[in-house]
């Protein structure tokens, strides 16, 4: 009779990711001088919701620590509370921890007790109206767990040691601050515990402020707890039960139950959890490793899970209502065109040629409404990585010290799911750039007769069969001088060499350029530009660079709409086939053998209007030797433009240009040089996608 | 013979077998897919000769692999005779769909695990690393592939260099 609840997690998640963005985005937006009532509504909304779930689920978790969170905003709301700055930084702070605390529970990993506690600490400062003194952290009672641990030794004995690795229970015990002030004593209950069981105890000090800071009546310090012995849940339960509104805790069996419902593992009531740690002294060396190698232990896991993680997160997406409305229609038009055309079929005489014509063209067009449709299902807006930006911005100037506001255009713009996904990374590192190079401190913004504060600019609009995203900044700009002398001295470019300005803005994207005196950590680690360009290449984009000394610095990026079709020029290569990206084409010209011109007995080149070009023989470079051989006098040189050089692919024939739906080669197979991918052509043969950068590249070697 | 020995060593597992160059090979028939007749493939450029081209599955492009240039035996044409086998290649998490060329199928054999003897070691030279085992079957020898080390997509390339 029970449902199974397992089967609504994923969606709870979900909603639970996207309240938390909403609370962010909305503590972001909050303007101390004037607040708007209907923002903490909608922050109020996405706490309670979180809570409501988190609670029906059994994340208790979850749902404690959202309740505090609750309350804050409750009284914000009703205006007994004055929304402050601080505040509002410890509500971010929250919405951190819930988002690591979901992130933990979704992939079945343990939540981190102590960073929980610390935040519901600051929670409950602010809630109390908590005074500094308040918030600094106190002594523990150090000297009374030790006292504990003598006195359970002795009972050691009595202990069944027969099945130390099976029996008994892990408690994680992270009692809050005021713990001692409702006159329960952590010792008690380690002594109860280890009347049912031997007891090992470890002690988490990281928490416990500096010496002078120290409230001796406040409890600092939290357990990691391991009774061995047949002892029932309950029984364990029932020791902590006077303190359970006291403290977190977390109770597992020792047993690696086996994790098949991670989620059930925390709804289950049995293993409720607990922790209480007493460091015996003479414990606390042998314990300290142990806890460094648990340490570790749990950053793999992090990392399996993590990969786990981006596997499962491509399973789901949102759709709008409309779009499903849209292709239920589309594919009724379909249903009853070939209804139509099955009755022409039926009695068929040629008088009936004209309707059937007329039926298959009806269908040709559905058909094609059809895949746009289905296609859009795929497109999501671009605010879906734009979001998370306020957060970056805010978090990063207020690092630096700078003044910025950050303004976003064209939110809306819908994009390829893929490309949403993979544009994340490259805009991060170049917003970073901008803020931490590009923005200008206030001061020497004033000096430069700017206003205080940077203004960065996040735009997205459709242009052709391409989305642009602008990063445009009113800092210092790129500066000309330096960049090429940088370059020089660094040996990429020759001394003396003169560039255009855009070839000299390109050289930002070379590796191993920097032209960051220092390295902070906000940029200068982690990708480089390079990579940011290859990234987008390999997206099918391209990426440019306007930049004025003094007044600021645009970044476009064109990126195609989809990944998954695009318009291409089949060429025929021998008896093979292949595609030629459309967009890279710039065009086709007729040719004999003739007017190719040998370069020192190496490449060949042909002159285009005064421009010599390289030519690639695609049956050479492909080792095609199918077709007729005497045909390769002739043939036709398609000019095409990859990552801003141009150069030309001999191939025999042009044959027509169809969109094509692309295929991963790599699934079953690799990567192939000079391929990006497959597809299917009418005839159900494969042909293969041209990748045209990568063979400008090949041929080169 | 005891039950308990049975339970242990007895188990059974099929296995596809088919005819390459006159000896018999023979594969999990878990892994098999779906085996289909020769048809002409699409050539990938610049990879070893053994990978022949790719196929259009039912809209996943599959990579064909032959298996007498793979195992260096003697090449001959493709006849009517002429069969794919199209196996289903674990390989760490990711599972790839590739398919064989052999010359014909022949027999699902139900063999004992007991029975599989292992290969025999013929020093650096040969490579047997992607064989599971031998079994006997009517006097004849059968080799039986371990597909994922077979068909492993990374190990494609530098493959030749093991035979």
């Amino acid at each position: 009779m029970s449902i199974d609840m397992s089967q609504f997690h994923q969606v709870f998640f979900e909603e639970c990711f996207e309240g938390l963005e909403a609370m962010e985005s909305g503590l972001l937006t909050l303007d101390m001088g004037d607040i708007d009532s209907e923002i903490i509504n909608t922050i109020f909304r996405g706490a309670h919701s979180i809570k409501g779930g988190s609670g029906t689920f059994g994340f208790t978790v979850v749902a404690e620590y959202t309740h505090i969170m609750e309350t804050l905003l409750d009284e914000m709301r009703d205006g007994r509370r004055k929304v402050t700055q601080p505040a509002v930084d410890v509500l971010l702070g929250s919405v951190d921890c819930l988002r690591e605390m979901l992130t933990a529970i979704q992939n079945e990993r343990d939540v981190n007790n102590s960073s929980v506690a610390k935040h519901k600490a600051a929670l409950e400062i602010v809630l109390n109206g908590g005074s500094m003194d308040e918030s600094v952290p106190q002594v523990e009672h150090k000297p009374a767990s030790e006292s504990v641990v003598v006195n359970a030794a002795p009972d050691i004995p009595e202990e069944e040691s027969g099945d130390l690795e099976e029996q008994g229970w892990k408690i994680a015990f992270c009692p809050y601050l005021d713990l001692l002030k409702t006159g329960n004593d952590p010792v008690r209950l380690f002594r109860e515990l280890n009347e049912l069981g031997e007891l090992t105890t470890i002690v988490n000090i990281q928490d416990v402020p500096a010496f002078y800071e120290l409230d001796p009546e406040e409890c600092n310090i939290s357990w990691d707890l391991k009774v061995v012995g047949d002892i029932s849940g309950d029984d364990i339960r029932e020791i902590f039960n006077w303190v359970e509104g006291d403290c977190e805790m977390e109770i597992q069996p020792l047993a690696k139950p086996i994790k098949s419902a991670p989620v059930a593992k925390i709804i289950d009531p049995e293993p409720l959890e607990l922790v209480l740690p007493s460091n015996p002294s003479p414990k606390s060396a042998e314990a300290k490793p142990k806890v460094a190698a648990e340490i570790k232990k749990s950053d793999t896991q992090d990392s399996d899970n993590e990969a786990a993680k981006a596997m499962a997160k491509a399973s789901s997406i949102r759709v709008d209502t409309d779009k499903i409305d849209t292709l239920i229609n589309m594919v009724g038009e379909v249903v009853i065109t070939q209804s139509m055309l099955g009755l022409v079929g039926e009695n068929f005489s040629m008088d009936k040629v004209g309707q059937l014509k007329r039926g298959l063209a009806q269908l040709e067009r559905h058909t094609r409404d059809l895949q746009q449709s289905v296609m859009n299902i795929r497109m999501l807006p671009i605010s879906f990585v734009f979001s998370r930006f306020p957060r970056l911005v805010h978090d990063i100037s207020s690092k630096l010290d700078k003044k910025i506001v950050l303004k976003l255009v064209g939110e809306n713009t819908e994009v390829d799911k893929a490309v949403v996904e993979l544009i994340n990374d490259p805009l991060v590192h170049l917003i970073r750039n901008s803020l931490d190079h590009g923005i200008e401190m206030p001061a020497d913004r004033v000096a430069a007769g700017k206003s205080e504060t940077g203004t960065i600019e996040l735009k997205a609009y459709h242009r052709g069969g391409h989305i642009v995203i602008e990063i445009i900044d009113d800092g210092r700009g790129l500066d000309k001088d330096k960049l090429l002398s940088k370059a020089i001295e660094k040996g990429l470019v020759e001394e003396n060499s003169i560039l255009t300005e855009k070839q000299i803005f390109e050289l930002i994207f070379m590796p191993g350029f920097s032209t960051a005196e220092q390295l902070t950590d906000i940029s200068g680690r982690g990708v480089g530009m390079d990579v940011v360009r290859r990234n987008i290449l390999s997206l099918g984009g391209n990426i440019e660079i306007i930049s004025e000394l003094g007044k600021g610095t645009t970044i476009a990026i064109h990126l195609p709409l989809t990944l998954a079709i695009l318009d291409g020029q089949s060429v025929a290569v021998g008896d093979e086939t292949y595609i030629v990206p459309l967009v890279s084409i710039i065009e086709s010209i007729n040719i004999t053998e003739r007017m190719l011109n040998k370069v020192a007995g190496k490449g060949e080149t042909f002159r285009l209007r005064n421009e010599y070009l390289p030519v690639i023989r695609m049956r050479r470079i492909f080792n095609v030797h199918s077709g007729n051989p005497t045909k390769s006098k002739e043939g036709v040189l398609v000019v095409v433009e990859g990552q801003g050089e141009l150069c030309c692919l001999l191939v025999d024939e042009l044959l027509g240009q169809q969109q094509v739906v692309i295929k991963s080669l790599e699934a079953n197979y690799r990567r192939v040089e000079g391929v990006s991918g497959a597809t299917i052509l009418g005839d159900g043969s494969v042909a293969l996608i041209l990748d045209v950068p990568g063979l400008v590249r090949f041929s080169i070697r | 013979m005891t039950t308990d020995v049975q339970s242990n060593n007895s188990r059974v597992e099929q296995f596809l077998t088919f005819q390459l160059a006159g000896e018999a090979y023979g594969v999990e028939i878990l892994k098999v897919q779906e085996i289909r007749g020769w048809e002409a493939v699409r050539i990938i450029p610049n990879t070893p000769a053994f990978v022949k081209g790719v196929l259009n599955l039912r809209g996943s492009v599959v990579p064909i692999i032959d298996l007498r240039e793979r195992f260096s035996l003697e090449h001959s044409d493709y006849s009517p005779k002429t069969v794919v086998i199209v196996l289903c290649v674990e390989h760490g998490e990711n599972q790839f769909v590739m398919g064989i060329v052999a010359d014909a199928v022949s027999d699902v054999l139900d063999i004992k695990l007991e029975e599989i003897k292992k290969a025999p070691n013929f020093g650096s030279r040969i490579n047997t690393h992607y064989m599971r085992g031998m079994h006997v079957y009517k006097k004849k020898m059968i080799m039986l592939l371990d597909v994922d080390k077979l068909l492993n997509p990374d190990e494609v390339e530098g493959i030749e260099s093991l035979v």
